[in-house]
């Protein structure tokens, strides 16, 4: 599904150069779920903008789904933006006074399907996130875990690879952050959804089945988490 | 996407800042009813000049008093005189192709009709005025040649005149006073419309009675009677050139001018008055024009200084957008028609705006004025032109943010 070979990616900063990758390479199967953890600065933030094709690499080579991104320019990446990848936001980025239905029909407006077709896998999309009776109602009108369910309908409706999501749970208070997690992972059992989880959060990613560690741009730490933690069951420091 | 779409995205923006929009909009709004209502107006003014000469009759030619140079080398200049010499000199000499020839002597007096009194224009005229001016009457009778010989206080009030003095009575028979003198109201004009030049607010008595009984000294300059102008209808248009030339060899002998000098005097037809008169209007206009032209231009700047305001707002959303799939040309589309739709609103209420202007000065009487569809469509085309002139630019910088930048702006 995902194929990344020696990734680099160099910020010029007036005179100096940032490396924020130096050199990242792995490979994520389709129906994986896989969590991307390191600290702020860790160049966590560009590799995700790289996978989701909001950016392109300085080197190295992606492929995404067998199509080689790298050299894209940017008419290229919004197309493959809108057919692979589904976006969930730490604030849900949801369009204001727009109803839930819309936001979700968003994607499918910009792919240019229209009238009954949009509005049926939009309707659908909702109903898999548990929102099917909230479908008319404006972002003020929902609370933040509605609000995320809504933005995870809008990255499904297109049918994405991958669904790509940066720190889902940090706007969350911790019981609605777990029923999100929940909602990740039958995504990702039920449907066999490829799902990549950014987060610093080391009990978030611990509900994945793998989790990749960068920091300084190198990946430290590349292992299968053979324990997932089940969502809904207790934290274990709420145990002790 | 459907420009529908796109359309009801704008809408909806616009109603998210509802106040901000209609204050954006009201730039617009006035440069366009400025645009409308001016244009109307000017073309409405140009109408009315040309019915108002057109209705004085086609083959008129007039006769005016000239700059006279003084002391050569154009050092100072004075207005000439035209004398009532002049007038019997052209009668004399001219019969052939001549209808009328009508003298004219005017100044302003008080008249006075019971507690009514208003400062009028009294001319002086003889008999042929009717006819040059082609003038109708509505009540009683207009000055005749009798009345002149015999210096009679008679008058004939124009349609206004007899309104303001009269209200709805009849002048007929009545007395007034003009400038302490009595005079009796023999007859009243039909009106001819307001406008240019228009004698429905004035008084005509007979010639030599202003010149006997109530002009005094200021009619005469050297011992000799001065007249304003001298009207003379000609028979056929085709000889309006010939009576024209004679005229001015026959004022230019009797004035006594060299054949290097100006003459001191100007011949008029009505083709030349049109068309000075409509150059006057044009120009003012195209003048008026320009100003309401700066303040559209004035309301495009305020309408993209509020879109890159918009642009700086809604850069998350710009950013989501184009996560989502958006490529560079749909966020241009969408923000340009969101600009466009701004300024076509302002368009169409500064339309109707400007035409309930134009409208209401028509309705005042001052100033007719004449709403066409070009000069509508002009307006629409403008504002439609300004909202893409000045909606380019923010709609480029919303496109070409870049999409990771864009979703972590704070």
């Amino acid at each position: 599904m995902i194929q990344a070979e020696n990734l680099t990616k160099v910020f010029q900063m007036g005179d100096s150069e940032v490396r924020a990758l130096n050199g990242v390479s792995f490979n994520i199967r389709k129906g994986e779920m896989v969590a991307i953890m390191g600290p702020s600065g860790s160049g966590k933030s560009t590799l995700m903008s790289i996978i989701g094709c909001l950016d392109v690499p300085t080197g190295g080579r992606y492929i995404l789904d067998g199509i080689a991104v790298e050299n894209m320019d940017e008419g290229n990446l919004a197309e493959i933006r809108g057919r692979k990848i589904g976006f969930v936001f730490q604030q849900f980025n949801l369009l204001a006074r727009t109803s839930a239905l819309e936001n979700v029909m968003l994607p499918l407006t910009y792919a240019g399907i229209s009238g009954k077709d949009r509005e049926d896998r939009a309707m659908n999309a909702l109903e898999r996130v548990g929102l099917g009776d909230r479908t008319h109602h404006a972002p003020n009108e929902l609370s933040g875990g509605q609000q995320q369910r809504v933005a995870i309908a809008r990255a499904l409706v297109n049918e994405p690879a991958i669904l790509l999501a940066d720190e889902p749970t940090g706007a969350l208070d911790s019981k609605t952050g777990v029923e999100i997690m929940q909602l990740f992972q039958n995504l990702h059992k039920g449907g066999g959804q490829t799902v990549i989880v950014v987060t610093h959060d080391s009990y978030v990613a611990r509900h994945t089945d793998r989790i990749i560690k960068i920091s300084d741009g190198h990946i430290v730490l590349d292992e299968v988490n053979h324990h997932p933690i089940q969502a809904g069951t207790p934290r274990p420091d709420e145990v002790l | 996407m459907l420009f529908s779409e796109n359309f009801k995205i704008a809408i909806r923006a616009l109603r998210a800042n509802k106040l901000r929009s209609m204050l954006t909009m009201l730039g617009i709004v006035i440069g366009v009813a400025t645009v409308v209502a001016l244009l109307s107006i000017g073309k409405g003014a140009t109408a009315s000049i040309t019915s108002q000469i057109q209705s004085t009759g086609s083959n008129l030619l007039t006769i005016s008093p000239g700059r006279l140079q003084v002391g050569g080398g154009g050092q100072s200049q004075q207005m000439s005189h035209l004398y009532y010499s002049d007038y019997q000199l052209v009668q004399r000499s001219l019969s052939q192709n001549i209808n009328a020839i009508a003298p004219s002597y005017q100044s302003s007096y008080l008249v006075k009709y019971g507690n009514e009194s208003f400062n009028v224009s009294v001319q002086g005229v003889t008999a042929d005025y009717q006819k040059t001016n082609s003038s109708n009457i509505a009540l009683g009778r207009f000055i005749t040649e009798g009345d002149n010989k015999s210096q009679a206080l008679v008058a004939v009030l124009g349609s206004q005149t007899a309104e303001d003095l009269f209200g709805g009575l009849s002048p007929v028979g009545k007395m007034i006073s003009v400038n302490g003198v009595r005079f009796e109201v023999v007859g009243v004009l039909e009106s001819k419309g307001s406008g240019f030049g228009s004698s429905d607010d004035a008084i005509q008595i007979p010639l030599e009675t202003g010149y006997g009984k109530l002009f005094g000294e200021t009619a005469t300059y050297n011992n000799k009677k001065i007249v304003n102008s001298i009207s003379v209808s000609v028979s056929t248009t085709k000889a309006m050139d010939t009576v024209s030339a004679q005229i001015k060899f026959l004022l230019r002998r009797s004035h006594k001018l060299a054949s290097s000098d100006e003459s001191d005097f100007n011949v008029m037809n009505q083709a030349d008055l049109l068309s000075t008169l409509s150059s006057v209007t044009q120009t003012l206009t195209a003048f008026l024009g320009a100003i309401a032209g700066i303040s559209l231009l004035v309301g495009g700047i305020g309408i993209m200084n509020i879109m890159l305001v918009s642009v700086t707002e809604r850069t998350k959303e710009i950013g989501l957008r184009k996560a989502v799939g958006a490529t560079r040309n749909q966020i241009l589309t969408q923000f340009l028609i969101e600009t466009v739709t701004l300024s076509l609103l302002g368009g169409i209420v500064g339309i109707l705006l400007g035409v309930g202007i134009a409208t209401l000065v028509s309705a005042t009487g001052l100033i007719s004025s004449v709403i066409t569809a070009d000069s509508i469509a002009l307006a629409f085309f403008f504002a439609l032109l300004i909202g893409v002139f000045f909606g380019i630019y923010p709609a480029y910088r919303a496109a070409n943010l870049h999409p990771m930048v864009a979703l972590r702006y704070e």
